[in-house]
C-alpha cells in the first residue's frame, strides 16, 4: 500500500513527485483480454524532475526561482492574488459561491466517491476533491481572514511556501471541472469551483496558464481567428474542401453558407471540428440545407470557432471571447447564435456568459441539439433509423448536461434515429465526466495525455465497455456519441491507448453523424467504419 | 447561580441569532455572480425537473414564458433539510451518525420553544400549570420530545466523533476545533441530560425554569448540574454562528444562490442594474494580459483584445 499523501508533502523542497501512480494500483477495468502491451509502462515511467513535480505529468511551466528572495516574491504574488480572490472588485464574478465554498465544508467526504479522478486513480489522496480545497481553504483562513492560534485550531493551517503554491498550481489541473462532486456534497460545497478559482488566480495574477489554454488558446484564438491556428481564409478553404467532400459523399450538393447577413442561424462550431473530425460540420451543412434552414457561418475573427478556453482559467477571457461571438451575431444581424457540439462553449457562451452580455450583446443564443431535435422530430427530414442498426451509446457531456441542463433533446434524436439506443450506466446529470473536461482534452505534453487516458478517463471506459458488454466483439461494430468535441477528443485517445478499437471494435463520433447516416436522401454509408 | 443561567440563555440566544443574521446578511450582500447552476434544479417545470432538465431544451427558450414550479422546489427543499436526503444518497454510512444526530438537535429546538410556549402560558394562567389531563399530556410531550432530541443528539454526536477518530480519510482533514465541536455537544448536551434527570424531587423542571426565565424569578433555585448544562448549552448556541456548524445559514445559500439560480440576465432588472455596477470596477490583477486600454474597469478590460498590439 502506498503511504498517504499529506498536504505537508507539497510544501516539500526536494524534487521528487509528491505522489507514484503505479498502474498496478488504478482499478482493473473489465475489457477482457489482454491489455495492451504500452498499458503498464508508459506514463508513470515519464516522471518530469522539472520544478517541483506532482505526481509525474505537468501542465504548467513555473519560473524556477534560484534565490529566497524570489520565492518570496513569487509567494507574495500568489498571496496577493489569493487576497484579489476575495475582493468584490477583483472577482465579482463568483465571490459570493467561493465564499460559500470556503466556509461551509463539514470535511465529511462525501464528495470523495463521487469524483472519478479520484476514484480511478486507486483513490489516491492527492487527487481526493477536498485535498487541494482544503489546503486552500486553510491558507483562506490564514491570509484573508487573519489567521491566528483560535483560526488555525479551528481550520487547521499549512505554511506556505513556494513548493507548496507551485504543486497546488499544478494541482488545479487535476480536476476536470466537472461538478460531480458538487451535486453530492450535502452542504453545496464545490471542489470543482475551488480547482477553478486556483486556475484563475494562477492565470490572472502571476500569468501561468497552460500554454495549450492560454498562449495557444484563447489568445491566438483572438489573434488570428481560432485556438487551431486557421484565419479565415484557411477555414474558408477548408470548409470549401469539406462541402466538396460531402457532396460527393452524400450524393447531394453542400454548400456552406458564410457571412450571410440576416440569416435566422449563426451557427458556430468548435474549430478543432474542422480540422479533426470534418464529417461533424460537414452534417450539420447536410442536415441544415435539407431541413431549410437559413443559416450561415461567419468567417470574422472567432466567429468561426465557438470555444471559449477562459471559462476553464480566466474570467477575462471568458468575457472577451463571448463579447466577440456577440458582436459578431450583432453584426451579421441574425435572429440567434446556434453553438455546435462543443460542450464548454455551450456553457460558456449560453450560461456562464449569460450575465456578461447586455443591450444589443444580448442576442438570442441555443443549442445545437435543441436544434438537431426540433428538425428530427419535427419530420423535416426522411429517415431510415435502419440505417444505424449498430448499437448506440451516448455520453453526456458534463457541460451540456449537469451544468446546463440539455439533457432530453439528443435522446430525442438518438431514440428516433438509432434502433439500437442503450444508455450508459448513470448517465443524464448523473453521468461521469469523459476525462478531458476543463481543457485536458486539449492538452498532452509532459505525459499527460498518458495520465488522462490512464487516470482521468478510466471510469468513462468503463462505462463506455459495460454499455456494450452483450456485444464486446470486434466484429459487431459499436458506436459512442459523443456530442462535444473536446469530449470526442478525449474519447479519441481513451480508446486508443487502450486500443479499443481493434479489441472492441468500438467507434466514436457525434449526433449530427448518425442523423446523416439515416437520411433516406443521401447515399447510404456516411459513417465510415475506420479508425482515424 | 439563577441569575447566571437566565443570563447565560438570553446571550445564547441573542448571540445565536444575530451570529446567524450577520452570516445570512454577509452571503446576501456579495455581488451577482455569473451563472453556475447544478442540474436538477427543482423549480423547472416538472416534467423537466425530472429528469434534470432546463429551460434550454426548448426551442427559442428565450420566446417561452418561464413557469417557476415551487412545488417542485419544496418538494426538494423538504427531504434535504428534515432528513439530509443528499448524505443519505451519497454517504448512508455517515447518514446514520449524522441523521440522529440533525434529528436530535431539531427536536431539541422544538421542546425547548414548546417550553417556553407553555412557560407563557403559564404566566398568563396566574403563575400555575393546569394539571388535568390537558396540562399533563402537553408537558409530558414536551418532555418526552425534549429527552429524545438530547438521547439522539448525545448519541449521534458521540457517533460522528468516533468515526472522525477512526476513519483515517475523516481523521486527516479534521482540526482540532472539529473534534472540540463534537465533544463540545456531548459535554453540553449530556450536562443537561445529567442534570435534568437527577435533580431531586421538589427541584425545579424545565417548565419551572423556563417560566422563572419570562418573570425573571431569581427565587427560582435551579439544580446546579442542570444549571451548568444549561449555561453550557447556551454557550454552544453562541458559538455555532462563528464556526462552519452554521452551515445551515450556508446552505440556504449554496442551494438558492448558486446550484438553482438560472435566472437569465435579460429577464431582470436587479440583475442588469447589478451588471453595470460589477462592469465599473477596477480590476487590479497584475497579469499582463488583465489591463484595459482605457479607464480600467472591468467594461474596460473585457472590451479589450490583449493579443493585438494596437487596441481592442
Ligand atoms: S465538500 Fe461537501 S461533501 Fe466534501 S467534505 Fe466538504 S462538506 Fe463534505
Ligand atoms: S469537479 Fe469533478 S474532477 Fe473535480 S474534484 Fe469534483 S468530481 Fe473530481
Amino acid at each position: 500500500m502506498r503511504p498517504r499523501t499529506k498536504f505537508s508533502d507539497l510544501a516539500r523542497a526536494d524534487r521528487e513527485p509528491v505522489a507514484r501512480i503505479d498502474p498496478a494500483d488504478l482499478p482493473p477495468l473489465s475489457s477482457p483480454g489482454p491489455p495492451p502491451a504500452k498499458l503498464a509502462a508508459a506514463w508513470p515511467a515519464r516522471m518530469d524532475a522539472a520544478g517541483y513535480p506532482l505526481d509525474g505529468t505537468r501542465v504548467l511551466a513555473f519560473p524556477d526561482p534560484a534565490t529566497k528572495a524570489e520565492r518570496d516574491a513569487l509567494v507574495g504574488a500568489f498571496l496577493s492574488g489569493l487576497e484579489k480572490l476575495f475582493s468584490r472588485e477583483n472577482n465579482w464574478t463568483f465571490l459570493q459561491p467561493l465564499l460559500l465554498s470556503m466556509e461551509h465544508c463539514a470535511r465529511c467526504q462525501t464528495c470523495s466517491d463521487a469524483c472519478h479522478v479520484f476514484e480511478s486513480s486507486g483513490r489516491e489522496e492527492l487527487y481526493r476533491p477536498t485535498f487541494r480545497s482544503e489546503i486552500f481553504r486553510r491558507l483562506y483562513f490564514e491570509h484573508v481572514k487573519g489567521g491566528g492560534l483560535v483560526s488555525a485550531w479551528q481550520h487547521g493551517r499549512v505554511e506556505v511556501t513556494w513548493p507548496l503554491v507551485a504543486r497546488l498550481g499544478e494541482l488545479a489541473y487535476r480536476c476536470n471541472l466537472c461538478r460531480r462532486c458538487a451535486q453530492a456534497c450535502p452542504i453545496g460545497v464545490d471542489n470543482g469551483l475551488i480547482a477553478h478559482e486556483i486556475r484563475k488566480l494562477f492565470s490572472q495574477e502571476l500569468g501561468i496558464a497552460p500554454t495549450e489554454l492560454h498562449a495557444s488558446g484563447s489568445m491566438l484564438q483572438m489573434k488570428v481567428g481560432s485556438s487551431t491556428g486557421m484565419n479565415a481564409a484557411a477555414v474558408r478553404d477548408n470548409a470549401s474542401f469539406i462541402d466538396e467532400e460531402m457532396t460527393e459523399k452524400t450524393g447531394v450538393a453542400v454548400e456552406t453558407p458564410w457571412d450571410v447577413e440576416g440569416a435566422d442561424v449563426l451557427l458556430i462550431h468548435n474549430a478543432g471540428e474542422i480540422l479533426s473530425w470534418p464529417e461533424n460540420p460537414g452534417a450539420f451543412a447536410v442536415i441544415l440545407n435539407a431541413a431549410g434552414i437559413s443559416w450561415t457561418m461567419s468567417s470574422d475573427i472567432a466567429g468561426y470557432d465557438s470555444v471559449n478556453y477562459g471559462v476553464w482559467y480566466d474570467d477575462a477571457q471568458l468575457a472577451r471571447v463571448a463579447r466577440m461571438h456577440a458582436e459578431i451575431a450583432k453584426a451579421l444581424k441574425v435572429k440567434k447564435i446556434v453553438v455546435g457540439e462543443c460542450g464548454h462553449a455551450h456553457k460558456a457562451l449560453l450560461v456562464v456568459a449569460d450575465r456578461l452580455l447586455d443591450g444589443d450583446l444580448r442576442i438570442p443564443r441555443e443549442s445545437a441539439l435543441t436544434l438537431l431535435r426540433d428538425i428530427v422530430a419535427g419530420g423535416r427530414l426522411r429517415l431510415d433509423p435502419s440505417r444505424n442498426d449498430f448499437p448506440v451509446t451516448l455520453h453526456d457531456p458534463c457541460n451540456v448536461v449537469r451544468l446546463m441542463g440539455v439533457v432530453e433533446p439528443q435522446r430525442e434524436v438518438l431514440r428516433l434515429v438509432c434502433p439500437r439506443f442503450r444508455e450508459m450506466t448513470p448517465h443524464g446529470v448523473d453521468n461521469y465526466c469523459c476525462g478531458g473536461g476543463s481543457g485536458f482534452a486539449v492538452m498532452g505534453g509532459n505525459g499527460f495525455q498518458d495520465w488522462r487516458s490512464q487516470v482521468a478517463g478510466r471510469r468513462k471506459l468503463q462505462q463506455v465497455l459495460d454499455a456494450f458488454s452483450d456485444c464486446l466483439e470486434p466484429a459487431v461494430r459499436k458506436y459512442v456519441c459523443a456530442p462535444c468535441s473536446n469530449c470526442k477528443g478525449q474519447i479519441r485517445d481513451l480508446l486508443a491507448f487502450h486500443d479499443v478499437w481493434r479489441r472492441h471494435g468500438i467507434m466514436y463520433g457525434g449526433l449530427a453523424e448518425l442523423v446523416v447516416n439515416a437520411m433516406k436522401d443521401v447515399n447510404p454509408g456516411f459513417i465510415e467504419w475506420e479508425w482515424r | 447561580m439563577t441569575v447566571f443561567v437566565y443570563a447565560a440563555i438570553v446571550f445564547g440566544v441573542l448571540a445565536f441569532a444575530v451570529g446567524t443574521a450577520a452570516r445570512a446578511v454577509q452571503y446576501a450582500r456579495q455581488p451577482m455572480h455569473l451563472r453556475w447552476e447544478l442540474y436538477p434544479v427543482p423549480h423547472e417545470r416538472a416534467d423537466r425537473a425530472a429528469h434534470g432538465g432546463s429551460y434550454f431544451e426548448q426551442s427559442e427558450w428565450w420566446r417561452q414564458p418561464r413557469q417557476r414550479n415551487l412545488r417542485g422546489e419544496l418538494a426538494a427543499m423538504l427531504p434535504e433539510m428534515l432528513l439530509l436526503k443528499a448524505l443519505r444518497e451519497f454517504n448512508r454510512g455517515l447518514w446514520y451518525r449524522s441523521f440522529p444526530f440533525h434529528l436530535g438537535l431539531y427536536l431539541l429546538a422544538a421542546a425547548a420553544v414548546a417550553l417556553l410556549a407553555l412557560a407563557g402560558a403559564t404566566l398568563g394562567l396566574g403563575g400555575a400549570w393546569p394539571g388535568g389531563a390537558f396540562g399533563r399530556g402537553c408537558v409530558t410531550a414536551v418532555t418526552a420530545v425534549g429527552a429524545a432530541g438530547l438521547a439522539l443528539a448525545i448519541a449521534g454526536a458521540c457517533a460522528l466523533l468516533l468515526r472522525r477518530i477512526q476513519d483515517p480519510a475523516l481523521r486527516a482533514y479534521s482540526s482540532p476545533g472539529d473534534f472540540f465541536n463534537l465533544g463540545f455537544f456531548i459535554v453540553a448536551l449530556s450536562a443537561l441530560g445529567l442534570g435534568w434527570a437527577t435533580r431531586q424531587d421538589g427541584a425545579p423542571g424545565a417548565l419551572a425554569i423556563a417560566a422563572g426565565l419570562l418573570r425573571w424569578d431569581l427565587a427560582v433555585p435551579i439544580p446546579a448540574l442542570l444549571g451548568a448544562g444549561i449555561v453550557l448549552s447556551a454557550l454552544l448556541l453562541a458559538y455555532i454562528p462563528l464556526t462552519h456548524m452554521s452551515h445551515f445559514v450556508g446552505k440556504y445559500f449554496t442551494y438558492h444562490a448558486v446550484r438553482w439560480d438560472d435566472a437569465p440576465l435579460g429577464e431582470a432588472r436587479r440583475l442588469r442594474t447589478a451588471l453595470s455596477a460589477s462592469l465599473a470596477h477596477r480590476p487590479t490583477w497584475a497579469a499582463s494580459h488583465m489591463r484595459g486600454r482605457g479607464d480600467g474597469t472591468w467594461a474596460d478590460v473585457v472590451a479589450t483584445n490583449p493579443s493585438r498590439e494596437d487596441g481592442p
